[in-house]
C-alpha cells in the first residue's frame, strides 16, 4: 500500500510596512523613482554613515504585533545579518535576531475544514535591499537602492500549516489585519508583502518533523499554490525513491512551473548575527503599549456584526466591502454623508467591482472620494438623472474622482422634466414609427421598449424611462 | 599552541571575509588566529556567570527619528564615487 | 616670539587682536610642512590652494565679526577615517586610495563652525589598527622626537603634525589607545572623551562601540577649547549623548587639593619601562605636592582587557569593513570572474596585512558555533572591567598611570609580533571598554629623549576633572618640548 504523506509549512512573511520614510534615514519610501533618486549617504553604506531608527516603524510593529496576539519583548534591539550580496550596500542587514519585538503570538483562520489557529512564532523589524537590474546585453547587473532601508517587518509562523489552502486562509488573515491597520498595502503583486514558504513531508502519524526546504520568489496566491503542489511532490519522490531531501533555498520559476536550488559554495549561510552597536535598545513602556493598544482599528469580523446591525445590508455585500479596509472606509464614509446604506452598497457591489475587475485593479486603488460617490447617490435619488446617465457619470467618477453634480451640469446631462417638451417628442417617435405603434397595438407588448428607446434617443438619454414609458402608454 | 587552525577553517573564514589568502598568507593566518586565540582563551579564566553581556556601555535606549523625509534626490551624490555606473545605477558583475 | 610656537588658543587670540591673520598662520604652517614633511610623513592629503582660500574666507568672517570663536583662523590637521566633504578620506588604505566623500563628519564641521581651517588629512594605521602608524598604505610617519622611532598610533600623523608644528591641533580617534599613546609618544596632549560626547557620524568606523573622537593638542588649555567646540549632542549618531556640562575650558583651573586620585599597583608590575614609572610616579609625587590625595589601589582584571578588546574590536570591524567591497566606491580589482571573484580580489587587494588578520578573527570569532565562546564571553568580561572602574570611581576621583609600558619603539620593531606590539595598549584599552575619558600629558622622556606621557582617567563624563588636574599638572611641569 502507498504511504500516506502529510505536508508541513511555515511562512515567513516579509511586509513592507507603510511609513513614509526609510528606517534608519530621512529618504523617502515612494514607489517607483527614477534609479537611486531615493538614496543617501545611510541607505548606500556610506563609510562613516550611522542609522537612526524611525519611531513609526516600532509603533507599525507593535500594531500588527498585539493584533496577532503576541507577546511584546519590551525590551528590544537589532543585530547585524552579515553577509555580501550587491544589494545590501553595507554587506550586512539591520534586522532583529536575539530580542524580535514579538514573539508566540497566533491569527484563527477558517478553510473548508474549519477554524484552526496558526502560531506566529516571531515578528523582527528589519531593512528591505535594493533592487538588482540584469543586463544581458553587458553581461552585469545593475544595482538601485531606492529600495535599500525601506522599514520591513518578517512575520515568522511555527509549521502549522498543512495544505495550500491553509496558507492562502492565513496570508489573507495577515493582509486584511495589516491593512486594517494601515500598516502596510500588503500587496504581493508590487512586492509589498512576499511570502517564503518552509516545506517539509512526513509519513502520516510521524513524530519528527521531516527536512525542509524553503522557497523564495512566490510572487501570487496562484505561484504559492502551485509552488507548494510542486513541492510537496518533489519531496515524496525522492523519499519514495530512497533519496534525502536536502536542507536548502530554492528558487520558484513561475513561468517553468517548477523551483531549483539556489546553491553556491560561497554562500556558507553563517550569518555572524551580533547586536548592532550602531543602535541603541528600544524599551516599549507599559504607556506605550496601552497607547497603540487603544489606537488599534476596529477589525474584520466587529466590523462586519456592525455593519449587519446598523446598516441591514446583506451578508454576502458586507463580505465583499470588509474585504478591503479602503473600501469599507468608502461605503462608512459616504453613508456617513447620505444615509442611503443599500444604494451605497450598491455601488460598490455593482459598478465599482465591475470596474475594478474590467481594469484588473484592487479595492485599495480605488481613488474617488466618498463625496462624490455621495453626490451621485443624491442626483439619482432626486431623479436629476436617470440610471444610465448616473452609469456614465460613475465612470468618469471611478476614473478622475469629478464632482458628479458639477460634470452633470457642465455636460447638461440632467433629465428633462419638462413634460410639454416630452409629449411632443413622444408624438414624433409615434409618428414616424408606424409599424411598431401597429404591432404594439395588435398585442406585442414588447414593441413598446423600442419607442422607449426611440424616445431615449431623441432625448439624447436624458429623459426618466418611467415618465416616457406613462406617456406612451397613455397616448397609444 | 592549543587552538590548531584548519586548513578548512581558514578557507571558511575566507569566505565569510572574502578574502582570498595566498598559500604563504594562510599559514601565517593560521598560526596568527591560533595564537590569537590561545591569548583570547585567557577569558575562560573568569567565571562570567550570570552577567549579563554588555554591548552598550551606557544605558542609553529609545533614540528615534520622526517619520518625515528630510532628503531630496541626491542620486548625484550616491553614485559620485562609483567604480562603475550605468543609467545611474551601479555596475556589479552579473548575480544571476 | 615665532608664529608657529603659538598654541592654538594663542593663535586664535593674536588674529582676533589683528596681530596675524588666519592666511598668515596658515603660510607658515605650509611652509613648515614644506620643509620637514618629507621626513616626517605625518599627512596622506594636503590641498595647499583649498587650505590658503578657506583661511582667507575665515579671515574675513573674523573681520566682519561673524566669527568670533576661540579658534577662529586656527589650521588644523584631521585624521584621515574623518570624512571631510570634497577631500580625499583614504584611512590610509589603498582600499579607499580614490574616496572623496560627499560629506564631513559632524566633528569636522563643528570645528569648521568654529573657524578652524583644515590644512590636511593625517596618516594612520590603516583604518585605525595598529598602534604605530606603520600600517599605512602611504608609507609610515616618523616620530618628530627622533626619525628612527614610530610616532605611536593609529593617530600617529595626528601626533607627528602636532609635535613638529605642521598644524596647531589635529583631530585623531582613539578605539584602545589611539589618541593617547601617539599623544604620549610625540609629547603632545591627548584626549579620548567619554563615550557619546562627541558624535561619530562621519568616523569610519573600526570598533563601533569603542571608537571616540578626540582632539590632540600642544596643550591643556587647548585640548579643552576644542573638545568643547567637539562636544554637541547629535541627531545622526544614536549613541552622542546630550551632555550636560560641555564648558570645559571653565576647568582650565589651577587646583587639585582634595583631589583624590588612585594608583593601580597591577599598572606597575611586569612590562613596564622603569623609566616610565619613574617618571609616572613623580607626576603623582608632584600632584600630591600640590593638594591631590594619591594612594595606591589594586584595580584587578588589567590582564584581561586586551583579549577583551581584540575579540570586541576586531568583531565590529570585521562586520564594519564589509562595506568595502569595490561596487559603491573606492578600489575596484581590475581583472575578476563573476561577483565572488571581484570580492575576494577587491578586499584581498585593497586592505593590508594588519586589516586582513583582524577581519579574519572577528569574522572566526562570530562565526556559528564560536559566538557565545567568544564574542558573547567578551560582552560578559567587558561587564566585569566597567564594574571595576566603577568601584574605583566610588572611591576616587581620577585614576592615575602610565599610557604606555614603554617610550616609542623604533621603526619596524613592533610589526614582526602582532601579540606583542597588541600588549602594548595594555593601560589605555580598558578605558575604551568602560566608555571612560582619559587623557595622556607629556610628564618628562626617557634616556633617549623619547617623550613619556601621563595618563589621567575618569568617571564618565567626568572630563573636568581630567582638565583641572592636567592643567594643574601642566603648570607644575612647566614648559616641554624638543628643545627644552
Amino acid at each position: 500500500m502507498a504511504k500516506q504523506y502529510e505536508t508541513v509549512i511555515g511562512l515567513e512573511v516579509h511586509v513592507e510596512l507603510a511609513t513614509k520614510t526609510k528606517i534608519f534615514c530621512g529618504c523617502s519610501t515612494a514607489f517607483g523613482g527614477a534609479p537611486n533618486t531615493h538614496t543617501c549617504p545611510v541607505c548606500t553604506g556610506m563609510p562613516g554613515t550611522l542609522p537612526v531608527l524611525n519611531k513609526q516603524v516600532v509603533n507599525y510593529a507593535l500594531a500588527v504585533g498585539l493584533a496577532t496576539n503576541c507577546e511584546i519583548t519590551q525590551y528590544c534591539k537589532f543585530d547585524r545579518k552579515n553577509y555580501f550580496y550587491p544589494d545590501n550596500p553595507q554587506n550586512y542587514q539591520i534586522s532583529q535576531l536575539y530580542l524580535p519585538i514579538c514573539r508566540n503570538g497566533h491569527v484563527e483562520i477558517e478553510t473548508s475544514e474549519g477554524k484552526k489557529a496558526v502560531g506566529i512564532h516571531e515578528i523582527h523589524m528589519e531593512e528591505d535591499a535594493g533592487k538588482l537590474i540584469h543586463d544581458e546585453w553587458e553581461d552585469c547587473s545593475l544595482v538601485d537602492y531606492n529600495r535599500s532601508g525601506v522599514p520591513l517587518i518578517e512575520i515568522v509562523s511555527e509549521p502549522d500549516m498543512r495544505s495550500a489552502e491553509e496558507v492562502i486562509a492565513y496570508l489573507e488573515k495577515l493582509r486584511m489585519t495589516i491593512q486594517y491597520l494601515g500598516a502596510s498595502d500588503c500587496k504581493l503583486n508590487e512586492g509589498s508583502m512576499r511570502a517564503d514558504v518552509n516545506l517539509s513531508v512526513r509519513e502520516v502519524g510521524a513524530e519528527q518533523f521531516g527536512t525542509r526546504t524553503e522557497m523564495k520568489n512566490l510572487n501570487s496566491f496562484r505561484a504559492i499554490t502551485r509552488a507548494i503542489e510542486n513541492e510537496r511532490e518533489r519531496q515524496i519522490d525522492l523519499l519514495e525513491s530512497g533519496q534525502q531531501v536536502i536542507q536548502e533555498t530554492r528558487r520558484w520559476d513561475d513561468n517553468k512551473e517548477y523551483s531549483y536550488a539556489m546553491r553556491s559554495k560561497e554562500d556558507a549561510q553563517d550569518y555572524r548575527y551580533f547586536p548592532d552597536p550602531d543602535l541603541v535598545p528600544v524599551y516599549i513602556s507599559d504607556e506605550w503599549l496601552a497607547e497603540i493598544k487603544n489606537s488599534q482599528p476596529e477589525f474584520r469580523e466587529e466590523k462586519m456584526a456592525r455593519y449587519k446591525k446598523e446598516f441591514g445590508i446583506p451578508e454576502y455585500d458586507i463580505g465583499i466591502i470588509t474585504d478591503s479596509k479602503h473600501m469599507a472606509d468608502l461605503f462608512e464614509e459616504t453613508v456617513a454623508i447620505c444615509h442611503e446604506p443599500k444604494k451605497v452598497s450598491n455601488w460598490l457591489m455593482g459598478e465599482t467591482l465591475r470596474l475594478l475587475k474590467e481594469k484588473s485593479m484592487d479595492a485599495e486603488d480605488i481613488h474617488f472620494s466618498p463625496e462624490n460617490l455621495a453626490k451621485l447617490v443624491a442626483l439619482v435619488d432626486s431623479k436629476a438623472i436617470n440610471s444610465s446617465v448616473a452609469k456614465e457619470v460613475f465612470e468618469v467618477m471611478f476614473e478622475e474622482d469629478i464632482d458628479p453634480e458639477q460634470y452633470v451640469e457642465e455636460k447638461g446631462l440632467k433629465t428633462v422634466n419638462d413634460e410639454g417638451a416630452l409629449r411632443k417628442t413622444i408624438e414624433e417617435v409615434i409618428a414616424s414609427n408606424p409599424q411598431s405603434v401597429e404591432d404594439y397595438r395588435n398585442g406585442k407588448e414588447k414593441a413598446i421598449g423600442f419607442l422607449v428607446g426611440q424616445t431615449m434617443k431623441a432625448m439624447k438619454g436624458k429623459a426618466d424611462p418611467g415618465m416616457v414609458n406613462q406617456i406612451l402608454k397613455e397616448l397609444l | 599552541m592549543a587552538n590548531v587552525i584548519s586548513d578548512e577553517t581558514i578557507d571558511y573564514v575566507g569566505i565569510l571575509a572574502k578574502l582570498a589568502l595566498s598559500d604563504e598568507e594562510k599559514e601565517q593566518a593560521k598560526a596568527d588566529m591560533g595564537k590569537m586565540l590561545d591569548y583570547i582563551d585567557k577569558l575562560g579564566e573568569l567565571d562570567t556567570t550570570g552577567i549579563e553581556p554588555m554591548s552598550h556601555v551606557f544605558p542609553v535606549q529609545n533614540v528615534f527619528r520622526e517619520d518625515v523625509v528630510t532628503n531630496g534626490d541626491l542620486c548625484d551624490q550616491t553614485l559620485k564615487n562609483a567604480p562603475g555606473e550605468k543609467e545611474h545605477m551601479f555596475i556589479v558583475p552579473m548575480t544571476v | 616670539m615665532n608664529l608657529l610656537s603659538y598654541s592654538a588658543v594663542e593663535l586664535a587670540a593674536a588674529i582676533k587682536e589683528g596681530k596675524v591673520t588666519a592666511v598668515e598662520a596658515m603660510e607658515a604652517v605650509l611652509s613648515k610642512i614644506e620643509e620637514t614633511e618629507s621626513k616626517i610623513n605625518a599627512y596622506v592629503t594636503i590641498d595647499k590652494e583649498a587650505a590658503l582660500a578657506a583661511a582667507k574666507a575665515v579671515q574675513e568672517k573674523i573681520e566682519t565679526g561673524v566669527l568670533t570663536g576661540p579658534l577662529a583662523g586656527v589650521p588644523v590637521a584631521i585624521k584621515d577615517n574623518l570624512c571631510t566633504e570634497g577631500m580625499l578620506t583614504t584611512c590610509a588604505s589603498k582600499i579607499l586610495e580614490n574616496f572623496v566623500p560627499t560629506f564631513s563628519a559632524e566633528a569636522v564641521i563643528n570645528l569648521e563652525k568654529a573657524g578652524a581651517v583644515i590644512i590636511g588629512k593625517t596618516n594612520m594605521d590603516e583604518f585605525a589598527m595598529g598602534s604605530t602608524t606603520e600600517t599605512s598604505a602611504y608609507g609610515e610617519t616618523k616620530n618628530p622626537w627622533n626619525l628612527e622611532h614610530v610616532p605611536g598610533g593609529s593617530s600617529g600623523g595626528s601626533a607627528a603634525a602636532v609635535a613638529s608644528n605642521e598644524c596647531f591641533f589635529a583631530l585623531g580617534s582613539d578605539t584602545g589607545g589611539s589618541i593617547r599613546q601617539p599623544a604620549s609618544f610625540c609629547g603632545v596632549v591627548g584626549l579620548k572623551p567619554t563615550y557619546g560626547t562627541v558624535s561619530r557620524y562621519g568616523l569610519i568606523a573600526y570598533g563601533s562601540s569603542l571608537d571616540q573622537i578626540g582632539p590632540l593638542t600642544k596643550n591643556v588649555s587647548d585640548c579643552a577649547t576644542v573638545l568643547e567646540v567637539l562636544a554637541t549632542h547629535d541627531t545622526k549618531d544614536s549613541t552622542s549623548v546630550k551632555c550636560e556640562d560641555t564648558d570645559f575650558t571653565s576647568a582650565l583651573v589651577e587646583d587639585v587639593s582634595g583631589m583624590k586620585i588612585g594608583i593601580p599597583r597591577d599598572y606597575f608590575g611586569e612590562g613596564i619601562d622603569a623609566e616610565v614609572k619613574e617618571a609616572v610616579l613623580a607626576a603623582a609625587k608632584a600632584l600630591e605636592g600640590k593638594g591631590a590625595v594619591v594612594e595606591e589601589f589594586d584595580l584587578s582584571l588589567v590582564e584581561y582587557a586586551i583579549p577583551t578588546y581584540y575579540t570586541i574590536a576586531a568583531a565590529e570591524a570585521s562586520s564594519n569593513l564589509e562595506r568595502f567591497d569595490g561596487v559603491k566606491y573606492g578600489y575596484r580589482t581590475s581583472e575578476f570572474d563573476g561577483l565572488h571573484n571581484m570580492y575576494k580580489k577587491t578586499r584581498s587587494e585593497g586592505f593590508g596585512a594588519e586589516v586582513k588578520r583582524r577581519i579574519m578573527l572577528g569574522s572566526f570569532v562570530l562565526s556559528s558555533g564560536y559566538y557565545d565562546a567568544y564574542y558573547l564571553k567578551a560582552l560578559k568580561v567587558k561587564a566585569m572591567i566597567k564594574k571595576v572602574f566603577d568601584d574605583a570611581f566610588a572611591k576616587y576621583d581620577l585614576i592615575l598611570g602610565p599610557v604606555a609600558p614603554t617610550t616609542a619603539p623604533k621603526l619596524g620593531d613592533s610589526l614582526s609580533d602582532p601579540l606583542k606590539m597588541y600588549l602594548g595598549d595594555i593601560y589605555t584599552i580598558s578605558v575604551n571598554l568602560a566608555g571612560l575619558p582619559g587623557i595622556s600629558v607629556p610628564c618628562g622622556k626617557d634616556s633617549k629623549g623619547l617623550p613619556i606621557g601621563l595618563q589621567l582617567i575618569a568617571d564618565s563624563f567626568q572630563e573636568k576633572k581630567l582638565i583641572q588636574t592636567a592643567y594643574t599638572y601642566e603648570k607644575l611641569r612647566g614648559a616641554f618640548g624638543m628643545e627644552d
